[in-house]
């Protein structure tokens, strides 16, 4: 029976290369798919475009492409790729250039277009699903708009013929759907199969956190040889069976409880994970270790896909300002507090506009809002984070934190502060109908 | 006892909604934790962190539940004061829960 071999060569924008260099040497692979977009990251990028318009695609394209294709062009490996971000046309001029440095006249890259639906989404302002009101509400302070789209355009790049797909938003498991709609013809109503489908794109995307990466627990959930974290590949069947493994002589651990951890990683109502193609179950999924490092999947299914796309909108949410100070020794936190209070108070004598205010103790409450530790905790931070309707009021907030220093308790030291102008997600969903992906071709 | 003893988690988060994966080590654990990890009693734990709902999603071939909860990150990662705006460490937290000891415990093979 025919199989496929996936890799993940990356779990976010700026992962480590070399597992993947590492993955594609070994691991005897015909795909390579680097998953390369948070939340927020189109809106960055297509600030970084506004700026330059050969901007805009992942920051660490350049050195990935360079370190993977020429191992990739030797083995025959084809990559797919969302690290166009917001402008995937000039990350696949990028990627021809490099290819014509390396010397790989003919190298074939396809970039997909169409994600971007800020046009769409200024005329028909959709509710915004995460919260109340519509898009119009945040239409004056409006970064990007991007659908998730589905595997179709990849898999038309695919059958085309090219070596290097790229795309900006897609359903991160589409990424790895598509090789395997490709290469077994599966129909765009084959829900079955696509939920499988689904289901091992979502093991996949994250890379390391299927291997043992974002699991150690020393004592616990002890994990081998972290250092050299491998990541994961899966072999696929035409009826979307797959076996997990990660290649020999690579650190971390893949096994029952790795992989039921990330099955159920970012996921809400297990039985309905939806995707642009399918609307996907993973309440039948079963995992068996057949061996080192090599779990078996079986089961998973799908439904109908939805008639809308969700869309991620980037847009400006005014300013967050930040500062920190340590104390240390007996009465730490005491005076960490005393500190918190102080900042507190001069922020309202100064009248500094502060529509939320957040104190915290790092290394007593800041993260960890559970019981509080036994023993007096003797290396604290005191933190203070703000929300601001302009950056001077931001500033500010950091400049009182660093001014406690000789303004406040005894033995503070190692102020830092930050004032950043935030960037917010949020959601809507779209008619497919408004939605036309289309294919683009480059030669190097 | 507790849940960190019977069982491993993971966070993750999508806006404003974190959810953490509850998974027992051993099968024969899953329906202690079914009766005694409930959503109530997780809401009830994160008080002052979750300030929306909290559903619990079962998964008896896992061996899983799986935990939803609403307005847990600060209105969002992307605008989140949290200096963890993912809320990546509530899985840690949330293994601190106690719960009753455990009788006749029986190794799963």
């Amino acid at each position: 029976m025919k199989t496929i071999r996936i890799g993940a060569g990356s779990g976010f924008g700026g992962d480590r290369i070399e597992p993947a260099v590492e993955l594609a040497e070994k691991g005897a692979l015909d795909y390579l798919v680097f998953e390369c977009l948070a939340e927020r990251t189109i809106a960055l990028a297509q600030q970084a475009r506004l700026q330059d318009p050969n901007a805009g695609y992942d920051r660490l394209l350049d050195e990935r492409m360079r370190a993977v294709l020429p191992v990739c062009r030797r083995s025959h490996v084809r990559i797919v790729s969302n690290m166009g971000a917001a402008n995937p046309a000039a990350a696949a001029q990028a990627i021809a250039s490099i290819g014509r440095d390396l010397g790989y006249a003919g190298l074939k890259i396809a970039y997909v277009l169409g994600d971007d639906v800020l046009g769409q989404v200024r005329e028909t302002s959709p509710a915004l699903t995460d919260g109340p009101g519509a898009f119009a509400d945040i239409a004056d302070r409006a970064i990007s708009a991007n659908a998730y789209l589905g595997v179709a355009p990849i898999v038309e790049a695919l059958a085309g013929g090219a070596d290097v797909v790229i795309t900006g938003r897609v359903g991160d498991p589409a990424l790895f759907m598509a090789p395997l709609a490709h290469e077994f013809g599966w129909r765009e109503d084959d829900w079955e199969r696509l939920g499988r489908g689904a289901l091992i794109g979502h093991l996949l995307e994250c890379g390391s956190q299927l291997t043992g990466g974002y699991f150690a627990d020393p004592g616990v959930k002890d994990v081998a040889d972290l250092a050299r974290l491998g990541f994961p590949l899966a072999e696929v069947d035409a009826d979307g069976g797959a076996l997990f493994s990660k290649v020999e002589g690579s650190g971390g651990e893949l096994s029952l409880r790795t992989c039921k951890e990330q099955l159920l990683y970012e996921v809400h109502d297990p039985a309905r994970y939806i995707q642009p193609d399918v609307v996907a179950d993973f309440t039948s999924a079963r995992f068996e270790q057949v061996g080192p490092n090599r779990v078996r999947l079986s089961g998973g299914g799908g439904s109908p896909r939805t008639d809308s796309l969700k869309v991620t909108i980037g847009h400006h949410d005014g300013f967050i300002g930040e500062g920190q100070i340590s104390y240390a020794g007996a009465g730490a936190e005491a005076r960490a507090r005393l500190a918190l209070a102080i900042v507190e108070e001069r922020l309202r004598m100064l009248g500094v506009a502060v529509s939320e205010l957040r104190l915290d103790v790092i290394g007593v409450d800041s993260v960890y809002r559970g019981p509080r530790p036994d023993a007096e905790v003797l290396d604290v931070r005191a933190r203070v984070a703000g929300r601001t309707a302009s950056l001077q009021d931001a500033q500010r907030i950091g400049r009182e934190v660093e001014a406690v220093w000789i303004n406040g308790p005894a033995g503070g030291g190692g102020a830092t502060w930050s004032a950043r102008q935030v960037v917010a997600a949020a959601s809507a969903l779209l008619p497919r109908s408004l939605i036309a992906p289309t294919v683009h071709w480059l030669e190097a | 006892m507790r849940l960190r003893e019977l069982a491993h988690a993971r966070a993750g988060d999508k806006g404003d909604i974190s959810n953490i994966a509850v998974i027992a080590y051993e099968p024969g654990d899953y329906a202690f934790l079914v009766e005694h990890v409930t959503a109530e009693r997780v809401k009830a734990f994160f008080a002052g962190v979750v300030h929306g709902d909290v559903a619990r999603y079962e998964l008896p071939g896992l061996g899983a539940l799986n935990f939803v909860m609403t307005g847990a990150l600060g209105g969002g990662v992307t605008r989140s004061l949290a200096l963890d705006p993912h809320g990546k460490s509530l899985s840690g937290a949330l293994l601190e829960l106690e719960l009753p000891a455990r009788q006749n415990r029986m190794p799963t093979p």
